[in-house]
């Protein structure tokens, strides 16, 4: 174990990156697998250790609503939901990004009901696509951590001024015990400026927030949230390069690659997934496979040029969703690798794989069986997208 | 000049703007307003424009009470809270139906806020449809009078008696069409620390169809009627009642408005008039008033 490091929960090394980031206003609401989260905020609150509001709220609605009040008057905001929880936020998160107020929520990826399951995929964060919010998703415990002060440089930057959320999967992430360094007080107080917004509410200089605006006004602001999308994806890689100057640790910007530039296969994900495949393709190369990996880091803004580039040299395109849009018969992140390729000379087969719904595991096995099935694109055999570990005996 | 600019979008006669502008009369320049989808924030923020003098922020429709709390929890964590009172003020249905929960939670944290719920008895802005606020027998484009129906079947939620169980320090009745009084609650209110509640009668005229040169005729004649006791409330007890002398006959108040017209052309309808008439009887001997 390397030095500084520590064994703790997953949930603890993300509050205690939350708090080392000094947010003002923290609002909570419990619901399984975040609890863990907003529990160890809470007993730094309680122990004197975070000078912030801690808001217990009566809804995850209210939760968000909150921090919408305490972002508007100048806080640096803080909140953690998943599944039902992000699902009852659902209108309020597009009033947030659309009012231009950088709230940063950790969500700890859960299935949604019915019927009621509360364990891993990431429907949920998914399903909250076309909000406004940037999504980020980790691959393990220390990313998870080390993206809360980065996710509120981002969000606060004042050419971006978007909400912004963490994802990270439930249980396998914000549950597990391993081994993290905790970021360090100083270091981030180097990294993350405070945060000083040039509009707030203030009565010795009065403004009015969340006007009506009618058919000649209306597009136009949602344009300017776009555009602010497209400064996003400079700034995250900006911002993760900056992250590895003053703490020495990198993931990746919009997109990180495992072998990826010579390979012929290239699986796509995100999330703690990244992990098994990374296994996988270790054991397949030594079996001279060349297959290689795209971890999708940012899914929005969707980083459509990165994407296009490191596919350049692909023969086959896996894609592994922990989503489905039901109707569709695909995940969302097949769906927007196919769309970002389209309009390309690139025509590389695209086959999705829906996997890990409601929690179900994903061992190296099924990976393998994966990657033999997409391989028969290359003997002309079409293969469309599917569930790729559905029980055949309840299916 | 009032803190509420003209040139706003109101309807002439409108409750809203008033109950507005003497809100703000009696707040002053040291206040952050939030407001609820409504009216009164559709017709005085038409985007690039702003009738407001004061800070404001308008979120959603249910959360005006939640977004409130957080604007007290912000200033109070930037060390900015000070005297800076932060008031919501909203339409009954965004306070007694949609957004009931969020006031339930916030009063129930005990936040140094005031909430003003300015109750024209129906959801005006989507176009006069009945809400918890909406009295009995009430005709409303969701509450119709009809062969069948008499309008609007339920009695009005008692939204301060809510309140007032949820501990609060300060809950008042108020009108529109009694603002020296109006104003001398809402300050109270505002001054008095923690969770506090103003429930300010507002008769609509384009909902309740009336003339709009008697939109303070109305609410005056709802008080004198005893529909709408004006009363304070402070820790849970009644501390003060706006006493009636020679209190008139519900009939007074209904058939001046377009809602009850159906009561007085329609046959048998003298039983329903009683029942109304009961309320009023009810208020008085409850309250005081007489």
């Amino acid at each position: 174990m390397r030095k500084n490091m520590v064994v703790v929960e997953g949930s603890y090394a993300v509050a205690h990156a939350v708090k080392v980031c000094r947010p003002n206003v923290i609002s909570a609401y419990p619901i399984t697998p975040q609890t863990h989260i907003v529990e160890d905020l809470a007993q730094f609150a309680a122990d004197g250790d975070m000078n912030c509001e801690y808001m217990n709220v009566e809804s995850e609605f209210s939760a968000i609503s909150a921090l919408v009040g305490a972002s508007a008057a100048g806080a640096r905001t803080y909140s953690s939901t998943t599944s039902q929880g992000l699902a009852l936020m659902h209108e309020v998160l597009f009033n947030a990004s659309g009012m231009r107020l950088p709230i940063v929520m950790t969500v700890v990826n859960r299935a949604l009901s019915a019927p009621i399951n509360i364990w891993n995929d990431q429907q949920d964060s998914i399903s909250q696509r076309d909000t406004g919010w940037i999504q980020l998703y980790a691959e393990d415990v220390q990313e998870s951590a080390d993206m809360t002060p980065q996710i509120f440089k981002l969000a606060e930057d004042e050419d971006v001024l978007l909400p912004a959320m963490s994802c990270m999967d439930g249980f396998i992430l914000s549950h597990v015990y391993e081994p993290v360094i905790l970021l360090e007080q100083s270091l981030t107080d180097e990294f993350l400026p405070s945060y000083n917004p040039e509009f707030v509410l203030d009565p010795k200089n009065p403004m009015s927030f969340g006007a009506f605006a009618d058919p000649s006004t209306y597009t136009e602001f949602r344009y300017k949230q776009e555009k602010a999308m497209g400064v996003a994806l400079k700034k995250i890689e900006e911002i993760a390069n900056e992250f590895r100057d003053i703490y020495g640790r990198y993931y990746g910007g919009l997109i990180d690659g495992y072998v990826l530039d010579d390979a012929q296969i290239v699986i796509i994900a995100m999330g703690s997934i990244i992990g098994t495949i990374k296994d996988t393709i270790d054991e397949l190369r030594k079996e001279g496979e060349s297959v290689g990996l795209l971890k999708v880091r940012s899914f929005r803004p969707f980083p459509t040029d990165s994407i296009r580039k490191a596919l350049k040299n692909a023969r086959v395109v896996i894609t592994l969703d922990k989503n489905i849009s039901i109707g569709k018969n695909e995940g969302a992140l097949c769906t927007e690798v196919k769309a970002c390729l389209h309009n390309t000379d690139n025509r590389v087969p695209v086959i999705g794989f829906m996997v890990g719904h409601g929690g179900r595991d994903i061992p190296i096995h099924m990976i393998k069986k994966i990657i033999n099935k997409a391989k028969l694109v290359e003997k002309g055999i079409f293969v469309e997208s599917e569930y790729a570990d559905l029980r055949e005996d309840l299916a | 000049m009032s803190l509420l600019k003209p040139g706003h979008r109101g309807c002439a006669g409108c409750c809203d703007a008033l109950a507005a502008k003497f809100m703000l009369d009696a707040l002053g320049e040291d206040v952050i307003v939030v407001s609820p989808t409504g009216c009164l924030e559709v017709f005085t923020t038409p985007y690039p424009e702003s009738a407001w003098g004061v800070p404001w922020v308008h979120s959603l429709f249910e959360n005006a009470a939640a977004v409130a709390s957080g604007i007290e929890a912000a200033l109070k964590a930037l060390g900015k809270k000070n005297n800076t009172k932060v008031v919501a003020i909203g339409g009954d249905g965004a306070t007694l139906d949609i957004g009931l929960q969020a006031i339930s939670g916030a009063f129930e944290r005990g936040h140094d806020i005031t909430y003003i719920c300015v109750d024209n008895e129906a959801y005006m802005n989507t176009g006069i449809q009945r809400s918890g606020a909406t009295p009995l027998y009430a005709s409303t484009t969701t509450s119709p009078a009809g062969k069948v129906s008499i309008g609007n079947p339920q009695h009005k939620k008692n939204m301060p008696a809510i309140i007032a169980a949820h501990g609060s320090p300060y809950v008042a009745t108020a009108s529109i069409a009694y603002a020296p009084d109006m104003m001398k609650k809402v300050k109270k209110a505002a001054q008095v620390k923690g969770p506090t509640y103003v429930h300010v009668h507002a008769p609509c005229c384009t909902g309740w169809k009336f003339e709009g040169s008697k939109t303070i005729e109305v609410g005056r004649l709802a008080v004198e009627t005893a529909m709408w006791p004006l009363y304070e409330m402070e820790n849970g007890q009644v501390t003060g009642v706006r006493k009636i002398k020679n209190r008139k006959p519900v009939e007074d108040y209904l058939k001046v408005q377009g809602r009850f017209k159906h009561l007085f052309t329609m046959e048998g309808r003298n039983e329903d008039i009683k029942k109304i008439q009961e309320i009023a009887d009810w208020n008085a001997k409850h309250f005081g008033l007489e």
